[in-house]
This record gives C-alpha cells, sequence and structure tokens, in this order.
C-alpha cells in the first residue's frame, strides 16, 4: 500500500501546485504510516525530479516519453493507472488543474475509487474512515466529505497546502515506461498555442495576481494593470465585462464564469467587487482593493483598500513597488 | 445529428448560501434555482449547431421534480424534448451513472455539458461519463464546430494556453465561456416548451462513492483597513511587512 501523487511539469520544471500535491501526498502516506512515490509524466527535467524529496516523497517514477509533453488523457491515464497498479496505491493525489481534474473523474470509474476535487486541507483519517474538506458553492462554503471507496482520490486546490522544505532528502528517480502505443495518442492536439505570458507567470499557478474592471474605461489604459504586474512579478486578470468587450483575452477572465484562483495576493483595480466576480477570488490570501467608490462591495470582501481614482493611485503603487 | 446536453439545476449566483442548524444539508429557503451557467454556453451551442445543420437537441438532468422549472426553460430557449431522471443527485458518480444509462440507451453523437456546477463545484461527471462510455471528453471546450458530419473541431483551454483538436463523434465536450453566447427564451418559445416531451425516468444503481458529512462557511474576514489616497505608496511596504504577502 502507499501513496501515489501525481507531478506536471511545465517549461521543465515542476509546477508548484504540483510540489504542494507532493507535500500533501507524503503527509497523508505518514499518517498512514506508508510512503509518497510520484508519477512525473510531461515537461519536466529529470534533474528536477530529486528535489522532490524535499516534499517527503521517497521515490519517483519518471515516464520521459516526449508524446507525453502533451497532455492526452487516455495516455495519461495508462501510465498513471499502471503506477497506481505497481505500487498497491490506495490514495491518489493531483493538483486540482484542468489536467488533474480531467485525470481525477475518469480513474475514479476505472479504478473504481472515490473521488474529491477542489480538496483544502488534509483528510482526518480514523478507522476506515477518510474525510477531506472541499471548496464548494464558489467558495462560499465547505463541505466535509467522507471518501468511502477502497481507493481515494483527492485533486488539492492550489495555494491551500503549505510546500515543506524539510521533509526529507532526496529521491530516489526510477526510469518508467508502460510502452504507449500509437492508439493512445489518437486525441493529440493537432496544434497548441501557447500565451505569451509577461515574466512567465501563468495566471491559475500566480502568487501574486493584479486585476483591472470596467474602472478602467479602455483597453488603452491597461499599461497600470501590466506595469504594476511587471513590478511585483504578478500575472495580471480582469473581469468578465473586461474580456467580454475584449479589451483583454477571455483566459484572462476571474470569477464564477471564468476561472479560479487563490493567490497570496489579489489586487483588484476598477472592479465593483459583484459576488460573481468575489467567486472566482474569495479564497485569496489577501486582497487589495482600489475603487473610486467608497461603497463598492469589494471593500467588504477586501484586507486593504484605497479610495480614489485609479489613474493617480495606480502609477504611485508602481513607483513604490519599482523601489523594493 | 444527435445532441444530449445535461443540464444540472443551481443556485442562482447571487444566492446567499446557507444550511440546516445541523450544517448537514444546503437550505433551499428563499433560494433562486437557475440552470448551471456554463451549461447555458452547452445548451446554446447545441441549438445553434442543430440549427445550422439539422438535428435533435435532448436535455437530461437527473433531479427531483422541482428542476422541472428549469427543464421547461431550457426546452423554451431551444431544446427538443428532455429527459429527468428522477432523484436526488447524490454525488457525480452517482449522477454519471444515471447519464450514461440514457446514453448507452438512445446513442447519441455528441453529448454536451459545462464545465462544472456551481453548487459542488466537482467538475467530476463529464469525465465519469466519458470514461463509462469508453469515449474521450474534451474538457473544458470553448469552442466547438463541426468539420463534417463525422469530425469536429475543437479548442480547449490549457494553463498557459490552448489546444486545437479534431475529435470523431461521439465524444463528450464540457464548455466553458465563450462556446456561445446564451439565448433569454421568448414568448413564442415559453408557449412551445408547454407542449414538448419531458420523460420521467427512474434511477438505476446506487453508484455513490461517496458521502457529504457537513457543511461550514469560511471564517469572515476581520475587516478592511484603508489606506489614505494620498500616500498610496504605503499600501506597498504594509503589503511586505505587515501581511508580508511581497
Ligand atoms: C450568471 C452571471 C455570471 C457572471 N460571471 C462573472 C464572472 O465570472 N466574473 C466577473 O467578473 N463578472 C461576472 N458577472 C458579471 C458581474 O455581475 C458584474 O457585472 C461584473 O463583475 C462587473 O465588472 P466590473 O466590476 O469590472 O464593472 P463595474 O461593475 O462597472 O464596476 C466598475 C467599478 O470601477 C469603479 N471605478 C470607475 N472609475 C474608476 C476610477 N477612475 N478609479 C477607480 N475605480 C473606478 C467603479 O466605482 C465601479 O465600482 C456575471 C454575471 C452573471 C449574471
Ligand atoms: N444532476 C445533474 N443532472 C444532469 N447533468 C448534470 C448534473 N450534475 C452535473 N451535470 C453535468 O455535469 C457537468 C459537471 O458537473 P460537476 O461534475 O457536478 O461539476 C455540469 O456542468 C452538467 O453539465
Amino acid at each position: 500500500m502507499s501513496v501515489l501523487v501525481l507531478v506536471e511539469g511545465f517549461n521543465g520544471e515542476i509546477k508548484k501546485s504540483s510540489l504542494e500535491a507532493a507535500s500533501y501526498g507524503s503527509q497523508v502516506a505518514n499518517a498512514l504510516g506508508t510512503e509518497a512515490t510520484a508519477i512525473a509524466i510531461g515537461e519536466v527535467q529529470e534533474s528536477a525530479l530529486a528535489a522532490l524529496g524535499a516534499q517527503g516523497i521517497t521515490k519517483v517514477l519518471f515516464d520521459d516519453d516526449a508524446r507525453l509533453h502533451n497532455f492526452v488523457a487516455e495516455a495519461y491515464l495508462k501510465v498513471i493507472a499502471q503506477a497506481a497498479s505497481q505500487e498497491s496505491a490506495k490514495v491518489i493525489i493531483f493538483s486540482n488543474t484542468n489536467i488533474g481534474a480531467a485525470l481525477g473523474s475518469r480513474l475514479a470509474v476505472r479504478l473504481n475509487g472515490s473521488l474529491a476535487t477542489n480538496v483544502t486541507a488534509l483528510p482526518v483519517i480514523s478507522g476506515d474512515s477518510f474525510t477531506v474538506r472541499r471548496g464548494v458553492f464558489s467558495g462560499k462554503a465547505f463541505a466535509d466529505v467522507n471518501l468511502t471507496g477502497d481507493v481515494k482520490i483527492v485533486a488539492v486546490k492550489k495555494n491551500s497546502i503549505d510546500i515543506s522544505s524539510d521533509a526529507g532528502g532526496t529521491a530516489s528517480v526510477e526510469k518508467f515506461s508502460v510502452g504507449l502505443s500509437d492508439a493512445d495518442f489518437a486525441f493529440a492536439p493537432k496544434e497548441t498555442v501557447m500565451q505569451e505570458t509577461d515574466g512567465g507567470v501563468l495566471l491559475p499557478e500566480a502568487e501574486i495576481v493584479v486585476s483591472g474592471g470596467r474602472g478602467l474605461k479602455g483597453p488603452e489604459n491597461w499599461h497600470l494593470v501590466e506595469d504594476l504586474a511587471k513590478a511585483l512579478g504578478a500575472a495580471t486578470a480582469c473581469s468578465k465585462p473586461v474580456s467580454d468587450q475584449d479589451w483583454r483575452p477571455h483566459h484572462e477572465h476571474v470569477g464564477q464564469t471564468g476561472i479560479t484562483i487563490s493567490p497570496n495576493l489579489y489586487i483588484a483595480i476598477g472592479i465593483s467587487g459583484a459576488i460573481q466576480h468575489l467567486a472566482g477570488v474569495n479564497s485569496s490570501k489577501v486582497i487589495v482593493v482600489i475603487n473610486k467608490d467608497p461603497e463598492a462591495p469589494f471593500f467588504k470582501a477586501a484586507d486593504y483598500g484605497i479610495v480614489g481614482d485609479a489613474f493617480e493611485i495606480v502609477p504611485k503603487l508602481i513607483e513604490a513597488a519599482r523601489a523594493l | 445529428m444527435k445532441i444530449l446536453v445535461c443540464i444540472s439545476n443551481v443556485p442562482d449566483t447571487t444566492s446567499k448560501i446557507n444550511f440546516t442548524g445541523d450544517g448537514k444539508s444546503f437550505d433551499k429557503n428563499g433560494v433562486q434555482f437557475v440552470i448551471n451557467p456554463w451549461d447555458e454556453y452547452a445548451l446554446t451551442r447545441a441549438i445553434e449547431l442543430k440549427e445550422a445543420k439539422g438535428g435533435t437537441v435532448t436535455v437530461l438532468n437527473v433531479g427531483e421534480a422541482d428542476t422541472e422549472a428549469n427543464i421547461r426553460k431550457a426546452l423554451a430557449i431551444g431544446a427538443d424534448d428532455a429527459i429527468r431522471v428522477n432523484a436526488f443527485p447524490k454525488d457525480a458518480m452517482f449522477v454519471a451513472q444515471q447519464i450514461a444509462a440514457i446514453a448507452k440507451e438512445n446513442s447519441y453523437d455528441l453529448i454536451l455539458m459545462g464545465k462544472e456546477s456551481i453548487d459542488f463545484n466537482g467538475s467530476q461527471v463529464h469525465g465519469m461519463v466519458g470514461e463509462l462510455l469508453g469515449i474521450p471528453v474534451i474538457f473544458p471546450a470553448f469552442k466547438l464546430d463541426m468539420i463534417d458530419d463525422t469530425t469536429a473541431r475543437l479548442e480547449r483551454e490549457i494553463e498557459g494556453g490552448k489546444e486545437v483538436l479534431e475529435v470523431k463523434l461521439p465524444f463528450v465536450a464540457s464548455a466553458q465561456q465563450p462556446m456561445s453566447e446564451p439565448r433569454i427564451p421568448n414568448m413564442r418559445g415559453i408557449m412551445t416548451a408547454r407542449t414538448k416531451p419531458l420523460k420521467v425516468v427512474e434511477p438505476t444503481g446506487e453508484g455513490a462513492q461517496t458521502e457529504y458529512a457537513s457543511f461550514s462557511k469560511p471564517e469572515k474576514k476581520s475587516g478592511v483597513r484603508m489606506i489614505d489616497a494620498e500616500n498610496a505608496g504605503e499600501l506597498i511596504s504594509l503589503l511586505r511587512n505587515e501581511a508580508k504577502v511581497l
């Protein structure tokens, strides 16, 4: 019996969300008196993997098939299911990325297991019961869910688990291959188009996010958001009307019908704080709101606020941030 | 083309969420229910495809009788007929088994869903249905066009970009913005919806793999600290030294 963790790579590095999953997995393994193994797939360099030992992982299985650099669910599933069976994994940990959610649900059927996505805390384990806390109702509530199946699959919400730095030493890395055939890649993408990311910060992975709303008046003013983001090493985001009007691309739209993020710091500029917007950002650790209307609902959800004109305030912030 | 659109019935996006005194279940009192917003993107795209290519759009919901108002709304928007599996949607696995059973019986060319339901935020049902039926799942798709009668071209969001895929029917796709522009039912739609077929069937199997033990709400923020606009730069030092997030 063991705990298996899926590790995803991006540009050769291990994703931060995968380090969180690894940390989660090794703590579950400790609680169960067993060991945590990682299965690394995709675009990650072998030399980066031994560092998973610091997360408490003892062994890393590494499938370096280059065809896996693109996410192809069928192929990934085969690799993970095989690793799970080799390691007799009873608990499988993903990060709640698009990939993790896509795999978790299919694996739950394949292994006849129980799945919880959007999980925000370590499980409470007592005897046979394994209960996790997950975010529901768009961050407005939590549910405690008992996973009753034989195999428990957990997709951990980003930025809800601290990455440990001293849980162990280095992990041993073993090549792992299941002999994938061309048929396993029948649904490979025809084309992959990556966005330009300023300074390489992906919005879903970002620790700091600077976001703009309709209060910024038009796309020609977005340099304010971008310059502040650059000075802070942040990713940029926006409200729905902003992407609806094509001031910004759709993938930047956060909220109920956009993406959900949980960075350490979310800075909202000229955004009113409609409940649908809050749904995508309310689990951010610290929220800053800049709005000229002191009655803007967003201030109720904020940790820090400035009432005033964004066109005067943001340049001051950029200056202060550059001076850090 | 025969299209199945799965819709869930969820609290309106502006709802305040409350639970019963014992924290064991969701308190529906005073809550307005709507078609899951993501499912509206799927529904409208299905109707657009039907309008362009012919075929039928069936909507499916696993739910108790009180979901019928929103099923009728989907019919008013333009679906042809509807199926309700008469059961409380216990968990994703249970719902997926119901949907898969209906799909096996009727062999649809295309099964469209939303990216996630905004009540339980699972993002699970589409993957489970695809796996139960042994067909591909494209999650999350924001563009879907038919190249010819058997193959679709989709664009799917990945972290840091997008992928373009060509997939043969049948498959499952879960929709997100901007796949389509959701429609509001018109008067004629509302009138005809009343007479469109809505079949109620009983659930099969048990399925559930999880038990919801209790619910709770996040702690309230301790209150906002206001900074004078004149000294806006002070925010940056507070974020570094007090909040410790820089
Ligand atoms: C089903 C549904 C789903 C939705 N999903 C989403 C979603 O996912 N994400 C989302 O964001 N919205 C969503 N919405 C829309 C949401 O209800 C709001 O309409 C939207 O969030 C408002 O965007 P905004 O704050 O940018 O614009 P506004 O509400 O117009 O707010 C602009 C703000 O800027 C301030 N402002 C103006 N000028 C200045 C200035 N010079 N300096 C500083 N402040 C200024 C104003 O005081 C105001 O508060 C959804 C709505 C529905 C019905
Ligand atoms: N009770 C239900 N009845 C029909 N379809 C559902 C139901 N619950 C979820 N779905 C579909 O599955 C998608 C994903 O839901 P979920 O896995 O619950 O986040 C939704 O967007 C719907 O299309």
